[in-house]
């Protein structure tokens, strides 16, 4: 990216990356013809893989500015992430957290300026 | 897929499309604040647009969006959105026998356009694949019909978010729905105390090596958590059974 608004050939390449990775998640065991399986260690990282992929890109965008642990509580982020998941645990729906966070972040941060 | 007349013209494709409509109004909603994240973010829409159509995949591409605009290496971002998508190879292995008797190019296309609602419902509707040809005939015009209306509420949702964020004023802050989205998808995968716990891992890795560059703090974060769950499994008295490629 070389800044917001403007196309960047990189940034389509990746975009293409992307798209194969799709390709070789949803088709990974039926790509080839003859019958295979993980070996055992693969499969128990499976387990575990992608909720520490989810967290590890989640969670500093929650907790970080400017490259530091947010020194401040007026951080609106830190509320709207927390309803997020206080939601999802209540309904066990994975769309009302977006709602639920949106409600708590928008006057928080808009109103107040967190 | 859904442009194949053996597929469309069968009755079952309507089933599976029918099957779908409920699940449509969710998908519209995660898609249009994907494509608003997407260009608040700091995306192009030409970016945007691609990404929508071509990556079709929304938790890689919200955990893409902040990568790409960090500069993150390529392999970087390719190697966290497979990580992402790994519950897919889990679903793949579950589909395979239903789509082995299809030519190469067909069980592809089958497997790219079948998102984690397409699998449940599918899975739920046949449960055992089937050596009968009619029955496979069935199988595969179902997963079609479902298919097209999971992926047209997608793109299309995702298209109109695009369309709309040039509207929306950044200070807003309205790239932060992507994080949120994400939130969702990372509680729903906390069924065990082991995830629960490579999630927490893998967060406290990530802000301490927050300071590496390129972004490597994920890569790094991912591969602690895996290898720390790893090497606990089947020790404490809270530890689950051995689930072989059943997530």
């Amino acid at each position: 990216m070389t800044g917001a608004g403007s196309t960047d050939l990189w940034t389509v390449a990746v975009i293409a990356g992307l798209a194969c990775v799709t390709v070789l998640a949803r088709c990974f065991f039926f790509i080839l013809d003859r019958d295979w399986t993980l070996p055992h260690w693969a499969q128990r990282g499976l387990q575990y893989a992608p909720i520490a992929a989810l967290s590890a890109v989640v969670v500093p965008e929650v907790v970080m500015a400017q490259g530091q642990l947010v020194q401040t509580l007026h951080d609106a982020r830190l509320y709207a992430a927390a309803a997020g998941a206080a939601a999802y645990f209540w309904r066990r729906d994975v769309l009302i957290p977006i709602v639920a966070g949106m409600a708590v972040y928008l006057p928080l941060h808009l109103g107040l300026g967190w | 897929m859904f442009f194949l007349p053996s597929n469309y013209r069968h009755p079952a494709f309507r089933d599976g499309a029918r099957h779908m409509w409920p699940q449509a109004p969710g998908i519209g909603a995660w898609g249009l604040m994907t494509g608003v994240a997407m260009v608040k973010s700091g995306m192009s829409v030409l970016e945007s647009v691609l990404m929508t159509v071509l990556v079709f995949a929304g938790s890689a591409q919200l955990a893409a969006i902040p990568l790409l605009i960090a500069g993150a290496p390529a392999w970087v971002i390719l190697a966290t959105a497979f990580c992402v998508n790994l519950r897919f190879v889990v679903f793949s292995l579950h589909l395979r026998p239903f789509l082995m008797h299809l030519p190469r190019w067909q069980r592809m296309t089958h497997g790219y356009l079948t998102a984690d609602i397409s699998y449940v419902l599918f899975t739920r509707r046949f449960v055992h694949p089937s050596t009968d040809t009619a029955v496979l005939r069935e199988q595969s015009a179902y997963l079609a019909g479902n298919c097209l209306v999971n992926w047209g509420s997608w793109v299309g949702s995702s298209l109109v978010g695009i369309a709309l964020a040039n509207f929306i004023p950044t200070h807003w802050g309205l790239g932060f729905a992507g994080t949120l989205c994400l939130i969702g998808i990372l509680c729903s995968l906390a069924t065990t105390r082991m995830r629960l716990l490579a999630g927490t891992v893998a967060a406290a890795a990530a802000v301490v090596a927050w300071s590496l560059p390129l972004k490597l703090n994920i890569v790094v974060a991912i591969a602690v958590a895996v290898v720390l769950c790893m090497s606990l499994e089947g020790r404490g008295p809270g530890a689950p059974a051995q689930r072989k490629g059943a997530a």
